[in-house]
């Protein structure tokens, strides 16, 4: 009885064990909120989390002046200068990447926030930064997408 | 003895108490391409009824599982069983409708007439080879009157996931509301419908299992020593650019509205560029490609070396799980290559 209790105990200790975080290379989400008021909220919540918004490339603008139909569709990029400098300097290879940013699309009356999970950026520099700071990053910009989704 | 049996019943009522909650799981995991309430968006719409009333359990749990190699659904592979139940029993929760129970005995049917059947009544929408409909989701390539794309029937996660039963009753039934209609209705025997199943079943013989590693890019950038000075490389740069037929965007620093004015620095420079027919057909393949937007080149001197560096398209492409968008990003890889040269050599 006592080894069957055990066998049992085990077994359910071992189904309590949480799965793995899901480690996605792509983080998306969604927002109830026009294109508008999506991207303010996401230019808020960037600000608030310590960011500054260096530049918004305005990708809809550019194709319908060229005669192309398309969809509100923008791109946010971010940052902090002196996290940038430390990684422009320690890992060359970065600066193609950086300032990091966020895609963000009306899909009808919602709107769509699409980025790259900065630890791919730690997998691009190696060795040659200390890997924190993207775990900083994608702590934030998931924060920042949840403050995008819950916004009303 | 009766400690332990405390800790069990602790245990037991800790697990009840953490129970899996499909409706987050759904949020966070597929609610960005499905949408809040299922209706589809970057991915199919899942509470389309005759979507749910033509799938079982089984096919939506090993979906979530395998995903669709190359076609933008991921495989979550780290989902415990109870977490890809509790997302199916969300899902499950839009239809008011039994689940549908289909056998799980293999359709015997002759595959070459199949084929032939498929020639005539299938490929029109599911591709020559079963490769399924171009583009993803409802942004920009397909009207909003068009609920879904017509799946690739020769994807290893749809094969995987699709029992024969489940295939036949799609083909006998049809999903109203798509573009996808009862062979019955248009005059095909029972026979006729086995010999489609055993066709679309032989696309498996071909295809790799899902799960399997495809072969990884290591190199992150592309990347060239100049020969020229940091002025120079610029300026061969954006003439390579337009020969290229991109425009040029806009020359500034990486630090641009990072710092104020007269503090960025100088010897780090990005030139944006763009070809917006090229663009237009890549946001067509799959709306997440702002991420590789606009495109770029960028030019650094340090220590008297000028290097120009890209992305390397192919190394960024494998994380969309999107094989019409490796063709794009192959192009791409090209295209930065070219530019590359003729600027620095």
């Amino acid at each position: 009885m006592k080894r069957w209790l055990a066998s049992i105990f085990l077994l359910c200790s071992l189904l309590h064990i949480p799965s793995l975080v899901y480690a996605e290379e792509i983080i998306m989400t969604r927002s109830v909120l026009a294109f508008p008021e999506a991207m303010l909220a996401l230019q808020e919540s960037i600000t608030a989390h310590g960011y500054t918004v260096s530049r918004v490339q305005r990708i809809d603008v550019g194709l319908t002046g060229m005669g192309y139909k398309t969809d509100k569709y923008r791109v946010v990029f971010a940052g902090k200068i002196e996290e940038i400098r430390e990684l422009t300097d320690k890992a060359p290879a970065l600066t193609a990447y950086l300032p990091p940013k966020i895609s963000i699309f009306a899909e009808g009356e919602q709107t769509v926030l699409v980025t790259i999970n900065p630890q791919v950026y730690a997998e691009i520099a190696g060795d040659a930064i200390d890997p924190i700071i993207f775990t900083h990053w994608e702590s934030d910009l998931r924060s920042i997408f949840h403050d995008v989704n819950v916004a009303r | 003895m009766r400690m332990l049996f405390g800790v069990f019943l602790l245990t037991i009522s800790s697990l009840a108490l953490s129970a899996p909650q499909g409706d987050a799981l759904y949020a966070s995991h597929c609610a960005a391409c499905h949408g809040d309430t299922g209706a589809g968006g970057v991915g199919v719409p899942l509470s389309l009824p005759s979507f749910l009333n033509s799938v079982d359990d089984d096919f939506l749990r090993k979906t979530i599982r395998y995903g669709r190699p190359g076609r933008v659904m991921p495989a979550f592979r780290a989902l415990s069983n109870a977490q890809v139940n509790a997302i199916v029993r969300h899902i499950r929760g839009w239809s008011g409708k039994p689940v549908p129970d289909f056998s799980g005995k293999p359709v015997r049917g002759d595959a070459e007439h199949g084929k032939q059947l498929f020639a005539s009544h299938c490929v029109a929408c599911h591709g020559a080879n079963g490769e399924g409909g171009k583009g993803t989701g409802v942004t920009f390539s397909r009207k909003r009157d068009l609920p879904i794309i017509a799946p690739a029937l020769n994807n290893a996660g749809f094969l995987a996931a699709a029992s024969d039963g489940m295939i036949r009753h799609t083909l006998q039934f049809g999903r109203e509301n798509t573009p996808m209609r009862s062979f019955l209705e248009q005059g095909l025997s029972e026979q006729d419908i086995n010999d489609l199943v055993s066709y679309v079943r032989s696309f498996g013989s071909g295809v790799a299992p899902p799960g399997k590693q495809t072969a990884t890019v290591t190199e992150t950038t592309i990347t060239a020593e100049s020969s020229y000075s940091l002025e120079e490389t610029i300026e061969n740069l954006e003439g390579a650019i337009v020969s290229q037929n991109f425009i040029l965007i806009r020359t500034g620093t990486l630090e641009h509205g990072l710092t104020t004015e007269g503090e960025e620095d100088s010897k780090e420079v990005i030139l944006h560029f763009c070809n917006f027919s090229f663009l237009y057909e890549a946001l067509k393949v799959d709306p997440r490609v702002g991420m590789f937007l606009p495109c770029r080149v960028t030019v650094t001197e340090r220590d008297g070396k000028v290097m120009v560096t890209t992305i390397n398209p192919l190394y960024l492409s494998r994380l969309f799980n999107n094989s019409e968008l490796d063709e794009f990003c192959k192009r791409m890889h090209g295209v930065y290559s070219a530019i590359l040269e003729d600027a620095t050599l």
